[in-house]
């Protein structure tokens, strides 16, 4: 199983690996969620769909469906040494 | 008048970048909403004056983060940067967000690539400090080759250098950013190039890309176009591939012009996110808003609702006792008066509303609400951005089905247009007020709550469970392509600003009043003639009755209620009226309840006036309010009172489901671009409401 955005906790990071393109709108793209960036889970809603987070400065909400298609690799303790 | 010049300027930005501040500042109120040609989509402009002999004419685009629309409302900007039947902008103002920079250039970078004359407006300049922001702006114009500026609009500090710039804007480069195409596909690009020279590149790649939300593309431009759609997986990768190439080219100059002081970031929205999105008390805080907006619906409204309706009846029997008595005297006084009066009547409660849910958006809370409802509101067909339209339903279905623009899925859409109309608008709220008064006894349950308020709350719950039961249903049985998603920003929180507001409340009241008014007092008056003419019978009333009676010994008064009343059955709308009674005589409605179901068409409300039209012609007592006269009413085969429980409760029932309302239909049928919607809400909706009045009056008889 590889680790998508969906795997993360609340205050959790990660840098993002893969998107699958053909499933995930052109808008999330547009709005900063690119491969390389590094994206930290902010808050999941009481239902536990959608999830807040925030990539490359902004801050988005989407819902889990398609925070599956975002590979990541968890960044436990790497935090300082990604931020750039 | 001299001869001026004028210069076309279209403002755009991220929503959320104080794009409406700016717009204000620069308009103040020489605003107005019209039409776009050939495409149902408001456009909001404004004029502003630049020096004696040069205006402008700036119109407010609906917030975007990109040219490539994902929703009805962004469409309108692509629409009005590239379709032909649009007129072109001169210069493009492209309001940008300080904070958020990074993501706004993406959507300059776009419009630098349509090879338009565009300034960078970077907005809330005033917060840089503060958030440890330094940006180099003359370096940024040169890395852009553009005109930047930065703005603090709702301080107003920065708009008179906009106004220069864009007086100035003959003098801007309009050449595109770096070569970002040729990094693309190069190949390809040079053969789109080939083909379409008669316009810029970008634009041909929009067209090729975007080609379904154009309107009026000539049979050769398709032919062309289509050429380079075969394969259409392959162009989704190069619009991502477009995507990333844009941010890197962002990134490259932020990293010379931009930096940000972390520690000077404040931890505000962390902290009220927290709070607001906390799976208890984020509900909690939802709720009580709520409660909070439907109590000053009622409490604040109510003052201002009396006066008009007053003011109304005042102005009519006025006009009926000064002006010369006459046909243009009675359409004047029962047709025109009353017809704008039920208007008027509205404005209270919309303004209040959209005072309210302005509140709730300029600060950033409704992002908020969104995310706490998506989950919910999907079971139900609908997306968390449903939530803002159902809560304006309750005070009026027509400013409410316009809102639901910005949900990106057409099916999440459709649904939240069609399920609207079952929230109880405040036109139901006269009807429901009369007859409960009129049935349920004025009597306190546990000495607290009254039977009476009980009531009237089981009629709101019953509106919202019609109207998420029939998402439920329509989720599960509608088959509509279209694929749905929902990105959604979460901004920062900001205090709103009144000036905003204010401008909103405006312009929705103003919607509402032109939209809705027109067919509202179209309709008053085609049931005025239908009331007050009639076949011969009608125009033969005072002989016919005079026969009748002649024996009786009649007063001349008696006489002519005699009449009044014969007339008013053998009216137009009187024989409609007995027409239909044999339809809704199950529903234990007489012909009368039918004239005003009839009339509750042009507004539901009218139900009540048009009783009181009926009764009033009918008993001579002037003073008897329209209550008494209803309680007094007798039914003619029973002997009893019309107006009982079982009538109540099935009229009712009747009034929560049906879809009586030609302003909503017609919007509906705008907004669908469609007969089938709105007529499948007529007829369904209104299916609904004859069963379960049936049910009602058949288990309580």
């Amino acid at each position: 199983m590889k680790t998508t955005i969906a795997d993360l906790s609340v205050g959790e990071k990660g840098v993002i690996q893969d998107i699958s393109f053909d499933n995930v709108p052109l808008k999330l793209l547009e709005m900063g969620c690119l491969p390389g960036k590094e994206v930290e889970l902010m808050q999941i809603a009481p239902l536990q769909d959608p999830l807040y987070i925030r990539v490359n400065g902004s801050h988005l909400a989407i819902r889990k469906e398609t925070a599956k298609l975002i590979q990541i690799t968890k960044s436990e303790n790497l935090c300082e040494i990604l931020k750039s | 008048m001299r001869n001026t010049e004028v210069i076309k300027v279209a403002l755009i930005g991220n929503p959320n970048t104080g794009k409406s501040s700016i717009f204000n500042q620069l308009t103040g109120l020489n605003q107005k909403v019209s039409n776009y040609p050939g495409v149902t989509v408001e456009k909001k402009s404004g004029t502003t004056r630049l020096t004696n002999k040069v205006t402008a004419t700036i119109s407010d685009l609906p917030g975007t983060y990109s040219i490539n629309p994902s929703s009805l409302d962004e469409n309108i900007v692509l629409q009005a940067l590239l379709n032909p039947d649009n007129e072109y902008p001169d210069v493009v103002v492209v309001v940008a967000d300080v904070e958020n920079l990074k993501r706004n250039l993406f959507l300059f970078s776009q419009i630098k690539d349509l090879e338009l004359p565009a300034i960078l407006v970077v907005n809330m300049a005033d917060q840089m400090k503060r958030k440890g922001i330094s940006l180099d702006i003359e370096q940024l114009k040169v890395e852009l080759n553009s005109d930047v500026l930065l703005v603090s609009a709702r301080k107003n500090i920065g708009i008179e250098d906009l106004r220069k710039s864009i007086l100035n804007y003959k003098q801007l480069d309009t050449s595109t950013i770096e070569n970002i195409s040729d990094r693309i596909d190069a190949d390809f690009f040079s053969r789109v190039r080939q083909s379409f020279k008669d316009m810029t590149l970008y634009k041909s790649w929009l067209l090729i890309t975007q080609h379904h939300n154009f309107s009026n593309i000539s049979e050769n431009l398709q032919k062309r176009i289509n050429s380079f759609r075969v394969d259409t997986g392959q162009l989704k990768k190069m619009q991502n591939r477009e995507t990333i190439l844009r941010y890197q080219y962002i990134n490259n100059i932020l990293k010379k012009t931009y930096t940000v002081d972390t520690s000077k970031a404040t931890g505000l929205r962390f902290k009220l996110d927290k709070v607001l999105t906390h799976r208890i008390f984020g509900y909690v805080i939802f709720a009580s808003i709520l409660l909070l907006i439907f109590q000053s619906i009622f409490d604040w409204a109510s003052v201002p609702m009396d006066f008009i309706d007053a003011t109304f009846a005042k102005l009519s029997e006025l006009t009926k006792n000064e002006l010369r008595p006459g046909p243009l005297t009675n359409l004047i006084a029962e047709g025109i008066i009353p017809g704008i009066g039920g208007i008027i009547i509205f404005i209270p409660q919309i303004a209040i509303l959209f005072f309210l849910i302005s509140i709730l958006e300029e600060t950033g809370y409704m992002s908020r609400v969104v995310f706490l409802m998506d989950k919910i509101m999907r079971r139900f067909g609908m997306s968390g951005k449903s939530v803002i339209p159902l809560i304006s339903g309750t005070a009026c279905a027509i400013p409410a089905i316009m809102a639901a623009r910005n949900i990106s899925g057409w099916k999440e859409r459709l649904v939240t247009i069609l399920v609207t109309p079952f929230t109880t608008c405040s036109a139901r709220l006269p009807v429901y007020a009369i007859i409960i008064a009129l049935v349920i006894p004025n009597q306190r349950i546990l000495g607290i709550f009254s039977f009476q308020g009980l009531t009237l709350m089981g009629l709101y719950l019953l509106g919202f469970f019609a109207a998420i039961s029939s998402g439920y249903l329509l989720n599960h049985t509608l088959k509509v392509k279209g694929k749905s998603f929902f990105v959604i920003e979460m901004p920062n929180y900001k205090i709103p600003s009144f000036k905003n507001i204010l401008f909103n409340v405006l312009e929705k009241t103003k919607a509402f009043v032109f939209g809705a008014g027109k067919i509202i007092l179209t309709i008053s008056i085609i049931l005025w003639f239908l009331a007050s003419n009639g076949p011969a019978t009608f125009s033969n009333a005072s002989e016919i009755v005079k026969k009748e009676y002649i024996d009786q010994g009649l007063s001349e008064s008696e006489f002519n209620q005699k009449i009044a009343s014969y007339k008013l059955e053998h009216s137009y709308i009187g024989i409609a009226g007995k027409y239909i009674e044999p339809a809704i005589k199950p529903l234990g409605y007489d012909w009368k309840i039918g004239i005003a179901l009839l009339t509750s068409f042009a507004a539901r409300e009218v139900f009540v006036g048009t009783l009181a039209t009926i009764y009033s012609v009918e008993s001579d007592n002037d003073t008897a309010t329209i209550k008494e006269r209803m309680a007094n009413e007798i039914n003619q085969d029973t002997g009893e009172k019309q107006f009982d429980l079982p009538v109540g409760m099935s009229l009712l029932i009747f009034y929560a489901f049906a879809m009586q309302c030609m302003s909503t239909l017609a919007i509906v049928k705008r907004e669908t671009n469609s007969w089938k919607w709105p007529l499948l809400q007529l007829f369904g909706m209104t299916a609904l409401a004859y069963l379960a009045s049936l049910l009602t009056f058949t288990l309580l008889k």
